[in-house]
C-alpha cells in the first residue's frame, strides 16, 4: 500500500472540491472493493476523500413514482428496503445474490457502481494486464479464462464486470445521478459502463473526481414476474459465471414488456433492448424463451476456458425467464 | 477403575480461552522494542536476480534493513543444514541464499522497519530487475521426463506389486480404465504464519506458528549455528495448520535472521497471498485399470500415479499403495513416479496420497461396479479384504464391514436404484455414491512429564501441538482418568521446546503417541502414590497391598473396603511430600508393529442433486461411519470427522488452486478466488463411529481421527454425481462445466 493523504467530507459540495485537488483521488465509500485494491498496489490514490458522512444514505419516493437510492446507501439497506422490495424485488433479489451479508452491510450502492473486475491477473501487480497497466498486454486471453467474458470482448481485455446489482438496475433502466466540477448531470445506466475496445483501463463513462449522488429507478409493471439466476461455484459468496435478470410483464400468457439482463458475460451488464422488444407481445413459453437466447448470445466468443458460458448462458437464460413466469403464480 | 473421561464428549478445555480471545496465536505476541517484518516475493518463476535497488526503501524514516541475498553471510553453505525433520529427499530451498530464482512466489526480500504499514508500503518500493529463463510448471506436459518416486522421506514406503496384473487384465471378462486428475490445494488455514523472535542474553525465544516446535529448533539451531539449548520455540495455539506448519516456513527464518542481525525482536508474518508459496498438496494424475470376472471377483487391479514435486526435493506421498491393502486381489501392479517442476516442494496436506488414491480406486470400483451391473457397496463386499495382502499380516482389527452396515442403513443404501440418471425431483437429478477409505494408525516415541502438587493439582506436559484437534481436551481426559482425579484438577500444557519432545504433530497418530506418553507418565505418578500410601505411617493402607488401591475423584481407596480412603493431597500432606514428579518416554510395541497391518476405515455415503440444465452440484447428504478403535472423546472426534467430510466435500467440488503455466503462478491467490465451502454448501452430514476393539495397536486401543474423515469423500460425491447424471467426471473439482460437459478439455469426462 502506498501513503495517502486522507479527508472527510461533510457535504457533496465539498466532496467534490475535495478531489479536485489531487490528481489520483479517490472517493472511499464502504472500502470493500477499494482497500482490497490498495493492499494490492493495484490502485494507488494519492488521496482519499471519505464520502461516508454525506447526506446521501436515505431511499426516497420520486414524483413520478419511483425511488431515488442515495450512494451511501448500503447494499443490503437497499434490498430490504420495503418500497424496494414490493417495486423493484428484481433489485433486492438481484442484491441478495451478491457478496455475502457482512460486505453487503458495508458495501455501498454507489461503490458498487464501481467496483472493479475480479479478473485474476488485474489483481495481480506481477503479471500483464492492459486495465491495470494499459498497454501491458492481456494475461487472461491465454491464461486462466474460465471467469471471463464471452461477450463484447476486445483483445485488449476480456474482463467481466462482476456486480450483481447492476445486473438488476441494467434490467430496471435505472439512471445515474452525478455531481461534479461542471455541475450535475444524469446518465442512463446503459450509459455507464464500458466496453473494454482498445481502453479496457476506463471501466464507466465517469470522469475522475465525478461523484454518484444517487440511482433514480423509474416507476415499472415489473413486481411479479422477476427472476435473478445466479450461476456460480458455490451457493454464496461467489461471483456469477453466468447470471440473469429476468422480469416479464405479463398479459395472460403473452408478453405485455420484457427485459433480460446478464452478468459474468461482458465488460457491462448485458442487454439487448431490440431483442426484447421483438418478443413483446408473444406468448411466454420455453420455446420462445429458447429462441431468445440464442438471439441473446449471438456474437458471443468463447477463449477456452470460458467457451461453457455460451451454452451456459442460453440454458441459464431459459430457466430465470420461466421462474420468473412461476414466481408470478405464487404471489 | 470406573471410566470417568474417557470415551466421554468433554468440551473443550481452552474452548473459553479461545471464543474469549485470551488464547494467544503466534501473531499476538508483543514485545517491547518489537520490529515488523514484511516478505517480497518474487514475480518470476525462474531465473537471477540482476539487481535488486532497496536505496529508495532504505531512505525511509523508520526502515531498519532490507536483507537481501546479497546482504545476507555467515549462514552455512551446505544445504544439509537447511533440512528440517520433514524434509522429502533433495536439497531443500534456503531463502535469501543467492540470486537463483527457482519458483514464482520465492522470498527474495525482507523489509525490517518499526510499523507494519511501514515495512509493507517500503517493499513496495524495491525494484528488482531479473534476467527470466525458461521454466515448465505442467505435470502433465512432463509426464515425459517421470521418475520413480525415490525412498527416504519419513513415513513414505515404495508401492509393492504382487501377481500378474497385465495378463489377467488382458483376459478379464470386465474391465474398466480411467484417468483421473486433480489440481493443487493450498492449505489455507485461518491462521496465517507469523513468527516472533527474540534474541536476548544470547538466547533466542521464538513464538511461532508450527505443528512441531522440536522442529523448528532443530532447523533453527542448525541454520543459525546455535545451540538447541539456546533456542527456544513457543507455539500454545494453532488456527489450523493441515500439514502446512509440519515443515519450518520461511518466516520463521526470516524473523530469527533479523532478530540476530539488529538485536531486537522481530515479527514476520506471511500475508494470504504468502501463503500459497511454500507448499501444496501436488497436481496427481492416476491411472487405473480394473477387472473382475463375472461374479464380481477383482481379477486385477492397476494403479499408477505421476505426482509433481520441485526440482529440488522429492516430496513423496503414499498413493497407489492403498489400492493393493483395499481390496482382496491377486493380482496388483502399482507405479508411483514424480515430475519435477519450476515451483516449491509440495508439503503434507490432511490424509496426503490417502486422499489422492482413494479418490481414483473408489472411482474406479464404481465404474467396474456399474459394468458388472452390480451394487458398488455389494461389489466391494464381494472383495472385501480380511488381511493385509501386500504385507501379509492380519490387520490389529478392521471394523469395516460394520462400517458399511450402520452407513448403509441410516442413509437408507437399499432404496437406490442401480442406473443412472433414475431418481430425479423436477430437473434436479439425484445420484447416490459411496467409497472406502483406510489410513494408517501410527504410534510415535513421545515424552511427557507430569507434575502433582500437594495441592492435588496435576500440570501434564509434552511438546506437541494442538491445532484446532483437540489435543488439550484428549490429553486432560487421559490425564485425569490415568490417576483417578478430577478434570478440573489437571492441566495439559504443550507446544514449547522446553517441555519433554514429542513428534511433529501430523498423521493422525498424535492421540495415540502423545496419549500413551500422558498415560504412561500419570501411571508412573500413581505408582508413585501407591508406594507412598503403603510406606506411610498413618496412611490408612500401611503395609496393605498396591494392587488393592484404586484412585477415583482425587481419593484413594480400598477395591474391598470402600470405607478406607484418604484423598491424595491429605497422603502428600502425611508423607510429607509437596510434589511429585515423573517424566517417561512410550512407544510403539515393535513385536505388534511387526506382526500386524494398523489401520483405520471408514466408509462414506453422499447424495448429490445435480441441476439437469444448470449442472450445479449440491451436496445434500453424507453418511461417514467410521472405524477407528476406541474414541476417547465423541465430540472432538465429530469435529474432526465433520471437518474431514466439509474439506472432501470443497475437494470434490470448489477446491484448486489455479496455476498459469505462462507465469508458473498460482492466480487465485485469495480466499475470495480460492474455494472452500460456504455455511450454504453444506447441508446434513452424519457421523457414526462403529465399535471396534483394538488391544493389539496401543495401550488405549485408539488409532486416530485426523485424517479418516477426508479420505472417502470425494470418491463418494464423483460416484453419487455419476449416478445422478450418467456423466463420469474423474478430473476435480467437479464443476459445472464439467457435469455439463461443455468444458474445453473434456477429454476428461466419459458419459455412459
Ligand atoms: C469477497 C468479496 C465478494 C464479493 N462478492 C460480490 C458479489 O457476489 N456480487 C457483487 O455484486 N459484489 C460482490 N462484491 C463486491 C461488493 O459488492 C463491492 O465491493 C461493493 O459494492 C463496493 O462498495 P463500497 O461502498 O465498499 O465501495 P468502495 O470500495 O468504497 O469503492 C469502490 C469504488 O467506487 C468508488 N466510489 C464509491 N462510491 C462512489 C460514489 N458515490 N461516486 C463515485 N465513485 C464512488 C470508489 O472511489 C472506488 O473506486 C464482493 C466483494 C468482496 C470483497
Ligand atoms: S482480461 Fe482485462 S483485466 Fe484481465 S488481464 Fe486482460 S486486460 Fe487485465
Amino acid at each position: 500500500m502506498n501513503s495517502f493523504s486522507y479527508n472527510k467530507a461533510y457535504d457533496v459540495a465539498e466532496a467534490v472540491a475535495d478531489i479536485q485537488e489531487h490528481e489520483q483521488g479517490k472517493f472511499i465509500a464502504g472500502g470493500t472493493n477499494l482497500l482490497d485494491l490498495m493492499k494490492e498496489n493495484v490502485m494507488k490514490p494519492d488521496h482519499l476523500t471519505d464520502i461516508n458522512r454525506l447526506d446521501l444514505a436515505d431511499i426516497t419516493e420520486n414524483e413520478d413514482g419511483g425511488l431515488r437510492l442515495g450512494a451511501l446507501v448500503t447494499n443490503a439497506d437497499t434490498a430490504w428496503n420495503v418500497l424496494v422490495e414490493q417495486r423493484y424485488p428484481l433489485l433486492s433479489k438481484a442484491i441478495l445474490a451478491g457478496a455475502s451479508p457482512q460486505l453487503r452491510n458495508m458495501a455501498t450502492n454507489g461503490g458498487n457502481l464501481f467496483q472493479r473486475t475480479r479478473c485474476y491477473y488485474f489483481y495481480d501487480t506481477t503479471t500483464a494486464c492492459n486495465k491495470r497497466e494499459p498497454g501491458s498486454g492481456c494475461s487472461a486471453i491465454n491464461g486462466i479464462n474460465r471467469i471471463h467474458a464471452i461477450l463484447g470482448t476486445s483483445m485488449q481485455c476480456i474482463a467481466t464486470h462482476p456486480s450483481d446489482m447492476c445486473v438488476a438496475l441494467a434490467a430496471l433502466d435505472a439512471k445515474v445521478n452525478i455531481s461534479g466540477p461542471n455541475g450535475d448531470r444524469t446518465l442512463e445506466f446503459a450509459d455507464l459502463h464500458r466496453l473494454p475496445g482498445n481502453t479496457p483501463h476506463l471501466d464507466t463513462n465517469i470522469a475522475q473526481g465525478e461523484l454518484v449522488t444517487s440511482i433514480d429507478l423509474p416507476p415499472g409493471n415489473f413486481t411479479k414476474n422477476t427472476f435473478y439466476l445466479k450461476v456460480r461455484d458455490r451457493q454464496s459468496y461467489a461471483f456469477a459465471l453466468v447470471s440473469v435478470a429476468a422480469a416479464l410483464d405479463m398479459d395472460g400468457d403473452v408478453i405485455r414488456d420484457i427485459r433480460v439482463a446478464m452478468g459474468g458475460v461482458a465488460h457491462k451488464p448485458w442487454r439487448r433492448r431490440d431483442v426484447e422488444q421483438s418478443y413483446i407481445g408473444k406468448v411466454a413459453s420455453t420455446e420462445n424463451f429458447r429462441e431468445l437466447a440464442e438471439t441473446m448470445l449471438t456474437g458471443a466468443v468463447g477463449f477456452g476456458g470460458n467457451t461453457f458460458k455460451i451454452a451456459l448462458a442460453k440454458k441459464a437464460i431459459v430457466r430465470a425467464l420461466n421462474e420468473a413466469l412461476k414466481t408470478g403464480e405464487n404471489l | 477403575m470406573k471410566t470417568q473421561y474417557i470415551g466421554k464428549p468433554v468440551s473443550r478445555v481452552d474452548g473459553l480461552a479461545k471464543v474469549t480471545g485470551s488464547a494467544k496465536y503466534s501473531a499476538d505476541f508483543k514485545v517491547e522494542g518489537m520490529l515488523y517484518g514484511y516478505i517480497v516475493s518474487s514475480g518470476i518463476a525462474k531465473g537471477r536476480i540482476v539487481s535488486i535497488d532497496v536505496s529508495e526503501a532504505m531512505s525511509l524514516k523508520g526502515v531498519l534493513q532490507v536483507f537481501t541475498h546479497e546482504n545476507v553471510s555467515g549462514l552455512p553453505w551446505f544445504s544439509i543444514k537447511y533440512k528440517d525433520m520433514d524434509a522429502p529427499t533433495g536439497s531443500p530451498f534456503r531463502p535469501l541464499h543467492d540470486d537463483k530464482i527457482v519458483y514464482s512466489g520465492q522470498p527474495i526480500a525482507l523489509v525490517v522497519a518499526e510499523t507494519f504499514e511501514l515495512a509493507r508500503y517500503a517493499s513496495s518500493l524495491i525494484h528488482v530487475e531479473y534476467q527470466e529463463e525458461t521454466f515448465t510448471t505442467d505435470l502433465v506436459e512432463n509426464l515425459g521426463n517421470s521418475y520413480k518416486a525415490p525412498s527416504g522421506k519419513i513415513g513414505f514406503v515404495q508401492p509393492k506389486s504382487r501377481g500378474n496384473a497385465e495378463e489377467a487384465y488382458e483376459q478379464a471378462e470386465f474391465k474398466m480404465s480411467g484417468t483421473y486428475q486433480h489440481g493443487a490445494e493450498h492449505h489455507n488455514p485461518m491462521e496465517l504464519f507469523s513468527t516472533t523472535a527474540i534474541w536476548e542474553n544470547e538466547k533466542l525465544t521464538v513464538y511461532d506458528k508450527t505443528q512441531g516446535v522440536s522442529n523448528c529448533q532443530f532447523y533453527i539451531g542448525n541454520v543459525f549455528g546455535l545451540a538447541y539449548k539456546d533456542v527456544r520455540i513457543i507455539s500454545p495455539y494453532v488456527g489450523g495448520a493441515f500439514g502446512s506448519g509440519l515443515r519450518p516456513q520461511y518466516q520463521l527464518f526470516m524473523a530469527v535472521l533479523a532478530a540476530l542481525e539488529l538485536k531486537r525482536p522481530v515479527k514476520v508474518g506471511l500475508t494470504r497471498q504468502q501463503m500459497f508459496t511454500f507448499g501444496h498438496r501436488p497436481v496427481t494424475m492416476q491411472n487405473v485399470a480394473l477387472s473382475a470376472s463375472a461374479d464380481g471377483t477383482l481379477e486385477s487391479i492397476k494403479h499408477e500415479a505421476y505426482s509433481e514435486t520441485s526440482r529440488f526435493e522429492n516430496y513423496t506421498e503414499i498413493i497407489v499403495n492403498w489400492s493393493g491393502t483395499m481390496y482382496n486381489c491377486d493380482n496388483v501392479k502399482l507405479k508411483y513416479d514424480l515430475v519435477g517442476l519450476d515451483m516449491y516442494t509440495p508439503v503434507d496436506m490432511r490424509a496426503p496420497g490417502a486422499v489422492t488414491g482413494a479418490h481414483a480406486i473408489e472411482s474406479a470400483m464404481d465404474e467396474l461396479a456399474h459394468e458388472l451391473k452390480m451394487d458398488p457397496l455389494i461389489f466391494r463386499l464381494k472383495n472385501y479384504a480380511d488381511e493385509d495382502q501386500t504385507e501379509g499380516k492380519p490387520f490389529s482389527s478392521k471394523e469395516l464391514i460394520a462400517c458399511y452396515r450402520e452407513g448403509a442403513e441410516k442413509f437408507g443404501w437399499t432404496k437406490r436404484s442401480i442406473e443412472p440418471r433414475s431418481m430425479r425431483e423436477g430437473n434436479q437429478l439425484i445420484g447416490w455414491g459411496v467409497a472406502t477409505a483406510a489410513w494408517d494408525a501410527f504410534q510415535m516415541p513421545c515424552r511427557a512429564k507430569a507434575l502433582l502438587s500437594i495441592d492435588g493439582k496435576l500440570a501434564v506436559s509434552s511438546g506437541t501441538s494442538d491445532i484446532g484437534t483437540g489435543t488439550y481436551t484428549i490429553m486432560t481426559q487421559i490425564a485425569a482418568e490415568s490417576l483417578g482425579l478430577k478434570i478440573e484438577d489437571v492441566a495439559f500444557k504443550l507446544g514449547d521446546t522446553n517441555m519433554p519432545l514429542a513428534p511433529l504433530e501430523g498423521g493422525s497418530w498424535t492421540a495415540a503417541s502423545v496419549g500413551a506418553a500422558v498415560k504412561g507418565v500419570c501411571e508412573d505418578v500413581k505408582k508413585k502414590l501407591a508406594k507412598m500410601a503403603v510406606k506411610t505411617k498413618n496412611s490408612p493402607f500401611y503395609n496393605a497391598d498396591t494392587k488393592d488401591i484404586s484412585f477415583d475423584s482425587g481419593m484413594l481407596s480400598d477395591m474391598n473396603d470402600g470405607s478406607k480412603t484418604i484423598s491424595v493431597v491429605d497422603l502428600m500432606r502425611l508423607a510429607g511430600v509437596n510434589s511429585i514428579e515423573e517424566t517417561s518416554t512410550s512407544g510403539p510395541n515393535p513385536i505388534n508393529k511387526m506382526k500386524y497391518t494398523f489401520n483405520s476405515h471408514a466408509a462414506v455415503f453422499a447424495e448429490v442433486k445435480v441441476d439437469e440444465d444448470l449442472g450445479i452440484v449440491r451436496v445434500t447428504r453424507v453418511v461417514c461411519a467410521v472405524a477407528a478403535g476406541k474414541i476417547l472423546n465423541p465430540k472432538t472426534a465429530r469435529s474432526q470427522i465433520l471437518g474431514g467430510v466439509v474439506w472432501g466435500i470443497s475437494k470434490a467440488l470448489e477446491e484448486e488452486s489455479k496455476m498459469d503455466h505462462q507465469y508458473g503462478r498460482f492466480m487465485n491467490h485469495n480466499l475470495s478466488e480460492y474455494h472452500v465451502p460456504v455455511n450454504k454448501d453444506i447441508n446434513d452430514i452424519e457421523v457414526i463411529f462403529v465399535e471396534e476393539k483394538d488391544d493389539i495397536v496401543n495401550p488405549l486401543g485408539i488409532k486416530g481421527v485426523g485424517e479418516i474423515g477426508i479420505i472417502g469423500v470425494a470418491g463418494a460425491i464423483a460416484n453419487a454425481v455419476f449416478h445422478a447424471t450418467g456423466v463420469r467426471v474423474r478430473n476435480l473439482p467437479i464443476t459445472l462445466d464439467k457435469v455439463l460437459q461443455i468444458a474445453e478439455d473434456d477429454h476428461n469426462q466419459v458419459s455412459v
